[in-house]
């Protein structure tokens, strides 16, 4: 074990450090923050946009959430050195975000299970009261 | 390269006795960083869900409400989180190299980063206070000040929570006008149990809300307790707003203690090349907060 670590420290004094951590060039940082300010401009410029006009739907959503997830994923390969990193911390986080999205798919699920008794933008109560006037006027009935 | 002698073997001052090598201890630590940073997304990832609940099942409260935040404040905000962490990273690589000077400079840019975005945070938060845009049931007790209002019309009448609700009913029930007045057939069999869009919930008619208002022009918004076109439970866009950009912000402020306290070692000289642990790894948590305002920037100021 002392040899392989002396062999290492030798290797590694001619590059200027001790070995530990990787060294990422001031260059690639702000060639990272250059691409990540972009993305902000463009993910802000095609928020004005109404897609619904072109009647596509969700598409400003998609469009923004696709520019965060690629603006995340520099921030954690470059700024945090995740792409030079041991893998493991990298797999460390890719679990937490698993979990977080079984959890999310788990609640939506359930979330849909109920939606057909709720009309967006009213609360239960309401629906129910709206449900029952429109009784009295059921084809049908006697009003 | 320091060298220290008070022990048997080449021992770096800053290895502790139970780690063989600093590699090893340096992994450890970095290993520990991430676990706890594994804890924040789950920490985040809660409210993340509840947003993504809420916003399933009312997309219309989350496209009205978006449209009383400042998306130029947002971006602005968002370009200063990239810059600071861009600092804190280039603090990191000169850490490593045994530049003092310039990690003291970074360290403090990253902590005056810190201080703008809060800045820019509190301009935010005491315009939304002064129009009463409180998170819960508070929203609907209107401005505390209405003469610092910017929004509040005095001429203007409040429409409350029941009387929205009464005039959704009423849209509801109502039967529409017979198409043609010489339609011998009766009046039941011509309606149909379903509410015509224009008048019916709000989800029935996606541009209800946006007929009144001009979609881009902030000074023709009313303020929500006197527009009779916003969505029943208006308040709850506010709630969600202010529950996590202010955990938010909250992880901003801690950031800006810790970066602070790095700084006054770096200047005291504790970091060099083989010894700059802190740095990384409050550079980790400084990269975590610029990632989770990445996400909240498009879900609370992007919303068309």
């Amino acid at each position: 074990m002392a040899q392989v670590t002396d062999t290492h420290k030798h290797s590694n004094e001619d590059a200027g450090h001790h070995g530990v951590g990787h060294i990422v060039s001031p260059k690639i940082l702000i060639a990272n923050t250059i691409a990540l300010l972009v993305l902000t401009v463009i993910t802000v410029a095609v928020a004005k946009i109404d897609f619904m006009e072109y009647n596509i739907h969700e598409l400003n959503m998609i469009v923004a959430l696709g520019v965060a997830v690629v603006k995340a994923s520099l921030v954690c390969l470059f700024f945090m050195h995740l792409y030079w990193d041991r893998p493991f911390n990298g797999f460390v986080l890719v679990g937490s975000i698993a979990f977080v999205a079984l959890f999310m798919v788990l609640a939506m699920m359930d979330t849909s299970e109920y939606r057909s008794d709720i009309v967006p933008g009213d609360s239960r109560g309401v629906v129910e009261r709206i449900n029952a006037a429109e009784q009295r006027y059921a084809p049908g009935s006697t009003p | 390269m320091t060298t220290s002698t008070h022990h048997a073997h080449d021992h770096p001052p800053h290895l502790a006795h139970h780690w063989e090598t600093p590699q090893q201890q340096f992994d450890a630590g970095k290993l520990g960083m991430w676990l706890f940073l594994a804890t924040e997304v789950l920490f985040f990832g809660g409210l993340f869900v509840g947003y993504s609940v809420w916003r399933g099942n009312d997309p219309e409260l989350f496209q009205y409400g978006s449209r009383f935040l400042d998306t130029n404040m947002g971006a602005l905000n968002t370009a200063i989180l990239i810059l600071s962490s861009m600092t804190m990273a280039m603090a990191v690589t000169f850490a490593q190299q045994s530049k003092q000077k310039a990690l003291v400079i970074c360290l403090v840019l990253t902590v005056l980063g810190g201080a703008g975005f809060m800045v820019i945070k509190y301009f935010e938060y005491t315009h939304k206070f002064h129009d009463g845009l409180f998170a819960g049931p508070a929203f609907y007790n209107g401005p505390p000040d209405p003469t610092k209002a910017h929004l509040w019309d005095p001429s203007l009448p409040v429409v409350t929570q029941e009387q929205l609700i009464a005039a959704r009913m009423a849209a509801a029930t109502t039967p529409p006008p017979p198409a043609d007045a010489t339609d011998a057939q009766p009046l039941t069999a011509q309606r149909s149990a379903i509410a015509p869009p224009q008048a019916g919930p709000s989800g029935l008619n996606l541009h209800a809300n946006r007929a009144s208002h001009d979609s881009h022009g902030k000074h023709d918004l009313l303020h929500p307790l006197q527009d009779p076109h916003r969505p029943v439970n208006a308040h709850v866009f506010f709630t969600i707003y202010y529950l996590m950009t202010g955990l938010h912000g909250i992880h901003v402020l801690v950031g800006m203690g810790v970066i602070g306290w790095l700084a006054v070692r770096a200047m005291k000289g504790h970091f060099n090349s083989e010894y700059f642990t802190p740095v990384d790894l409050v550079g980790l948590y400084w990269h975590v907060v610029d990632l989770v305002w990445i996400f909240l920037f498009p879900l609370f100021y992007l919303i068309h």
